[in-house]
């Protein structure tokens, strides 16, 4: 593989870029999130490895708010993350003073996918390597929507969509599972999606909900706990319904 | 006054000055400077003497219906009349308008560049730019050309997602918000009609003809201002031009020629 991965990004005879392949590949090892698509919400739900035992967990937080409206979720490297978040924040914030009205998802999105685009083609650089999901309420139109960037600076706009360790599977449950949803229901898709790839359930998981009239909201651990027992106990049902019409027969 | 500017040379001058035709010929370069003492000052005049549309009456409300929008059209520099045809209603696109005070070109250059930017603007974001957003942006090209020399005084006017949109935008970088607005030379005059007559509750009709009549009656007390008062209304379907009536025949629209009795005596001494 002679040195077409080495200093910048720059095409192999066979037309890839390795960096960024690289850098998607760190994505996959990295935490998985979900993004779901309500009708009136739109929720973001992460994996969170277990913090250790005198780590203030609050801080460590994998869904932040880039403007009052808008939230983003990563899998990949946390440090690239800080500060393409960073930048995306003072984005918006500019957005607001040139054009006085806060800025579109797709809009912040377009923004940072070009962001990343640009770390794949500069001198000196490396790609971020991160995938992003952005999810958030259109101010104009105030409709939710969800959108997904990633190290190679594409984006598209999703349903339901994830990303990270495991994504695949996620999304093929979501592709199974999903329905035009509003309010908990959401909520409960997006964790029922996580718990998929995630083991010891509701300690390990970091949802957020967004609505128009309230913004972000972070569950408490409590809530999760509650929703994850719920489905667990509807799963168990499932089960059990699954084994007994075998009985009747 | 000529300036010297032979110590600005980087070699001596050898040529002797004793040879009249010589001297012309090869004498040290030179320019007129005015006989001033303040240069800056000057300058300044200088450029405002050649600057047409110096004279002018804009005005633009916000009523119930929309955006009402008139200007005269008469373009001077100094005492001269140079167009008795200017469109001083620039038109940015189906959904703004501009109005143009100060620097013609440099009113209709800009104007044209605004456009150019909201357009690319709703390429980007599927959306038309509003109101705010366009004159900001105007703004803030205005500001950073301060101190420069641009002589730009406009208002911004259009109907966007919030409903109707003014502002006043200036070459000094000011940027106002407002419902009511009359810039240029005429404007103390349309201010005074516009303010006695303006109600919110107005409509399309009613603001038109305060509109005209504003700059009527301020293109009869200014003399930079003239020609014809066109008018536009702007609307939640866009922009239309409602009128365009020349001030003179408009003069005796509003100041109907009544007989007088000097007239009829000389009818009736001609008559029999």
């Amino acid at each position: 593989m002679a040195r077409y991965d080495r200093a910048i990004t720059v095409f192999s005879p066979d037309g890839h870029l390795f960096q960024v392949e690289y850098a998607l590949e760190a994505v996959r090892k990295g935490n998985a999130a979900v993004g779901v698509r309500g009708t009136d919400n739109v929720v973001l739900g992460v994996e969170k490895k277990s913090t250790a035992k005198l780590q203030d967990s609050r801080s460590v937080r994998k869904i932040v708010n880039l403007d009052d409206h808008i939230a983003l979720a990563c899998a990949g490297l946390k440090a690239d993350a800080r500060v393409l978040i960073n930048r995306a924040r003072v984005e918006c914030q500019s957005h607001r003073l040139t054009v006085e009205d806060p800025c579109t998802v797709e809009y912040i999105t377009r923004y940072i996918a070009g962001l990343q685009q640009k770390y794949t083609q500069s001198g000196g650089v490396r790609p971020f390597g991160l995938s992003t999901l952005i999810v958030g309420f259109d101010p104009y139109t105030g409709s939710p929507s969800l959108y997904q960037t990633d190290p190679s600076g594409t984006f598209s706009a999703w349903k339901a969509n994830a990303t990270g360790r495991n994504s695949n599977s996620i999304r093929e449950f979501l592709e199974k599972n999903f329905k035009e949803t509003s309010g908990q229901e959401t909520v409960k898709l997006a964790i029922r999606a996580l718990l998929e790839v995630v083991e010891s359930g509701g300690k390990n998981i970091e949802v957020a909900v967004m609505t128009k009239e309230h913004g972000l909201r972070q569950l408490e651990e409590a809530e999760i706990d509650a929703i994850v027992a719920e489905i667990e106990a509807e799963k168990a049902a499932a089960e059990a319904a699954k084994k007994a019409p075998p009985k009747d027969t | 006054m000529k300036l010297d500017t032979t110590g600005l040379q980087s070699f001596p001058s050898l040529i002797s000055h004793g040879n009249s035709v010589a001297g012309e010929i090869s004498a040290p370069p030179s320019f007129e400077l005015p006989n001033s003492n303040d240069f800056d000052g000057f300058l300044k005049e200088a450029i405002q003497m050649v600057k047409p549309a110096k004279g002018t009456t804009t005005l633009a409300f916000i009523f119930k219906e929309g955006v009402m929008v008139a200007a005269d059209s008469r373009a001077s520099m100094g005492g001269y009349i140079s167009s008795q045809s200017v469109k001083k209603i620039i038109e940015i696109n189906p959904y703004m308008l501009g109005t143009m005070a100060g620097g013609a070109a440099d009113c209709q250059f800009w104007h044209r560049n605004l456009g150019i930017k909201c357009r690319l603007h709703e390429l980007a974001n599927k959306r038309r730019i509003s109101v705010t957003g366009a004159s900001k942006l105007l703004a803030n090209i205005l500001y950073s050309y301060r101190g420069m020399g641009l002589s730009v005084g406009t208002m911004i006017a259009g109907w966007d997602e919030t409903g109707p949109g003014l502002y006043y935008v200036d070459s000094e970088g000011g940027r106002l918000k407002g419902t009511r607005f009359s810039v240029g030379s005429g404007s103390p005059y349309a201010y005074g009609v516009l303010d006695s007559g303006y109600k919110y509750d107005m409509s399309v009709e009613e603001a038109s003809e305060l509109a005209r009549r504003a700059i009527y009656h301020a293109t009869f007390r200014d003399g930079a201002s003239g020609g014809v008062a066109s008018v536009y209304y702007v609307g939640p379907t866009g922009w239309k031009k409602l009128s365009g009536d020349d001030v003179g025949e408009l003069h005796y629209h509003y100041n109907p020629v009544t007989p007088s009795t000097v007239e009829q005596e000389m009818v009736e001494a001609a008559g029999p």
